[in-house]
């Protein structure tokens, strides 16, 4: 009954959306209809009530349902029952059709902000996209679908899915992602009316804000579980999910980035339409990506293509026609503010480009085995490729950062610069000289990293200098703590990378071994059991100098559902970096025949750094939004006690 | 999907087991191969297998170079890279050797062809077309202030 209920709240809310955009034209057209906000809401709401049902029903292990049959098992502790509601494609799909309606009844609920023009095309788009899905999870994703008889037990969830850190990333990641569904359908309503400037740009940037948040949130905590979940301790591979999420992400920052200059200056009224509408489309691409079965390869695709055809059906009918729309348009949109080459305007312009020029790259280097796979030939594009390229244009990327908060909106004359300058450079060259002693043999790149970082780092705090403190808009707050959390991440990765310590052994109980200053002895080897695995546990006495002797306890963990061996390493975090161990196999017995494990010790220093920076860059979005929320309140609040 | 990569794997170690003067072995039940977990006792040599590593892509696994995987063939060719560095090889030979045996798709780092030209062009391209953009409009910016009307 419960999945009936929710296939009907499915179909309903689908006919909703069909409403919503019929009489959102009729409302466009001058007929006096106010159904578009109300329905937003409802389709909203319906389409939330059909997730939590779909939740409920793998909370219950209801195993006739088809879905649940083959992604959950009974034994699962409940988090990664629920967590497994979205941890397969259906399931996934509808969270993502969950964000999109959540995100319409949102706008529905409270943009007051808007022309009420604008905002009824704003929801027909958001409309239009809703029904596109729906029409795709309905039609050929059917999450509540029926199995006939039901199995006594279902097949289980992915073994590296039942993490607590990565039962939450998905969701983080799609409010992200589909966040910037509401940009995309703001640009398209703006663009239908042709009402582009500084009060739709202020309307705006709260969402992409808030989309640009959950982003970075995603893609930190994905990249902290890679690193300790995967056993090897890397935390950025370039892999092709993780590219799908990086690029909706660079886009979202050059848009957060232009949407603030034309809502203060009413300039760069292209870009921002422009942007609005690629963000969306790498969500679009992200979700067409990995939900297509082209990661695994091109053969599974082309074995059971509908989905994949399906999805890029969609991504080809919204980009294109959210493209064609601009072409229309961008003549009609009135000429912006100008702005002079020494300008704060300027080096955003300059951040723009450098940022869609890395967006190009990481594009082309995730779309092209993909190409060349169809076309018959198998490359793989991996870190020789991206670290450079990207590497290019983040780094003056960087450069522009240091110097573009000094400058001053409209014309600069350079006074901020020439009073900042000595500072800036003697830093950086201090950091340079420094390493150069120190670290002689140390690669251009970290060299370069972590000179910039230390400018970004100063300047960063450079609005802060001369305000008083307590007065200080929120906004301004927001970018010094995400400006510093750039500058914490780049000394994080530049560390890590040319400093890391590694050391591989194979150890009998009772021996010590060594990796940069630590001392390790593996002291004692025994079986575990967790409610659905078994595992072997390392027990390591870990000391660092003369420093006091603490245990580390790896695992190597074999589920039972399906069965799968996992790594659990064991880290040790000190205020200057990460001691990371991994059990691996028995490596065999020695001469006296006594047992021997492989080991594999790192030692990675700043390396939490980056997820800190992370953390910062995060942080920094949230104070700016609180700032850009709460002035509205408190005139909303004076205009209601007036 | 399971069957293509068991064909896969089935086809790579009777390739190996043809081809390899060192049998590809580990598969399951025997040993890892003697460098697959242990490192070579020269630290600049070490230092150049482990940057090879991470720039070889595990043939079984998906989106892992054999440096950050668990998987016996990773194992294998761990090994193969850590011995022949050791013996003297440098890192461009052994790329090149394993490129003869596996094709291009096991190295991370795309050699220009017809395949992957768009990977260095399209970057460049972007930048002169969005620099043409943006020097257009700083070019057509007057040097005074000037209000436009609301």
């Amino acid at each position: 009954m419960i999945a009936e209920l929710g296939h009907a709240m499915l179909w309903i809310a689908a006919g909703l959306a069909l409403l919503q955009i019929v009489a959102g034209i009729f409302e466009l057209r001058g007929r006096h209809i106010v159904a578009a906000r109300p329905l937003a809401i409802a389709q909203g709401v319906l389409t939330m009530i059909a997730f939590l049902l779909l939740i409920w029903l793998f909370v219950r292990s209801d195993m006739s349902v088809d879905l649940i049959a083959r992604n959950s098992h009974s034994d699962k502790p409940l988090i990664y029952r629920i967590s497994g509601t979205w941890g397969n494609h259906e399931g996934s799909m509808l969270l993502w059709l969950t964000i999109l309606g959540f995100a319409g009844a949102m706008v529905g609920l409270f943009e007051k902000r808007l022309d009420a023009r604008t905002l009824t095309a704003t929801l027909v788009a958001q409309a239009s996209l809703a029904l596109g899905f729906f029409t795709f999870l309905l039609l050929v994703s059917n999450p509540f679908k029926r199995l006939v008889p039901a199995p006594p037990q279902g097949l289980g969830l992915n073994p590296l899915l039942q993490d607590p850190g990565l039962a939450f990333h998905p969701p983080t990641l799609y409010l992200g992602y589909v966040g910037l569904s509401v940009a995309f359908s703001f640009a398209v309503g703006a663009m239908i009316t042709r009402d582009v400037g500084p009060a739709f740009a202020r309307a705006m940037r709260p969402w992409v804000l808030l989309s640009w948040i959950f982003l970075t949130i995603g893609i930190v905590a994905g990249s902290y579980w890679a690193y300790y979940e995967l056993g090897w301790g890397g935390w950025w591979f370039w892999d092709p999910v993780e590219n799908a999420s990086l690029m909706p992400w660079i886009a979202a920052t050059a848009l957060l980035h232009s949407v603030s200059v034309t809502a203060t200056r009413d300039a760069l009224r292209t870009w921002t339409l422009m942007l609005a509408v690629v963000g969306f489309s790498m969500s679009m691409l992200g979700t067409f990506i990995v939900r297509s079965g082209l990661l695994t390869s091109v053969h599974s695709f082309a074995v059971d293509p509908e989905r994949g055809l399906y999805i890029l059906g969609l991504l080809a009918f919204y980009i294109g026609g959210a493209l064609l729309l601009f072409g229309l348009r961008v003549g009609a949109v009135a000429e912006s503010q100008r702005f002079n080459w020494m300008s704060r305007e300027a080096a955003l312009v300059l951040n723009n480009l450098l940022l869609s020029v890395i967006l190009v790259i990481v594009l082309v280097g995730t779309m092209s085995p993909i190409v060349a796979e169809a076309l018959g030939s198998q490359i793989s594009v991996g870190p020789p490729y991206y670290n450079p390229w990207t590497a290019a244009f983040a780094l003056p990327l960087v450069a522009v950062m240091v110097l573009g908060p000094l400058l001053r909106w409209r014309q600069d004359d350079g006074a901020k610069v020439r009073k900042w300058a000595p500072l800036l450079i003697g830093a950086i060259v201090i950091t340079i000289v420094l390493c150069l002693i120190f670290a002689p043999g140390m690669g251009i790149l970290p060299l370069l990293g972590l000179a910039l970082a230390v400018g970004v780092g100063i300047v960063s705090l450079a609005p802060l200098v001369g305000r008083n403190l307590r007065r200080t808009p929120l906004p301004v707050w927001g970018m010094v703590f995400a400006h510093f959390g750039v500058a914490v991440a780049l000394v994080g990765m530049a560390t890590e990378s040319a400093f890391i310590k590694e050391r591989l052994a194979a150890v009998r109980v009772g021996e010590t071994v060594e990796v940069a200053n630590w001392r390790v002895r593996l002291t004692d080897v025994r079986p575990v059991v967790g409610p659905n695995w078994t595992a072997v546990e390392a027990v390591l006495d870990v000391q660092r100098g003369n420093s006091d002797v603490e245990t580390m306890r790896p695992q190597a963990r074999t589920f039972n559902q399906p069965q799968t061996e996992t790594n659990e390493a064991a880290l040790k975090t000190v205020w200057n970096g990460q001691l990371y161990a991994v059990l691996g196999q028995s490596a065999g017995r020695d001469e006296q025949g006594r047992e021997r494990w492989q080991l594999r010790l790192w030692w990675k220093p700043l390396v939490w750094f980056i997820w800190a920076g992370g953390g910062l860059i995060a942080l920094g979005g949230l104070l700016s939004l609180i700032g850009r929320i709460q002035p509205l309140r408190t005139f909303r609040g004076n205009k209601a006690a007036a | 999907m399971i069957r293509f990569l068991a064909w896969l794997v089935a086809v790579i170690v009777a390739l190996g087991a043809m081809l390899a003067p060192p049998p590809a072995h580990g598969q399951s039940g025997l040993p890892p191969a003697p460098y697959a977990y242990k490192q070579i006792d020269d630290p600049v040599k070490e230092e150049q297998a482990r940057e090879l590593m991470h720039e070889l892509r595990c043939l079984v696994c998906q989106g892992q170079s054999i440096a950050d995987s668990d998987a016996p063939l990773a194992g294998d060719m761990r090994s193969q890279v850590r011995e022949r560095i050791a013996a003297g090889e440098t890192p461009d030979q052994v790329r090149s050797w394993l490129v003869d045996r596996y094709g291009a798709w096991v190295t991370y780092d795309p050699p220009l062809g017809p395949e992957t030209f768009l990977l260095f062009v399209a970057p460049l391209l972007a930048l002169l077309f969005g620099g043409w953009l943006v020097l257009g409009r700083l070019q057509r910016a007057p040097d005074t202030e000037r209000e436009t009307p609301a």
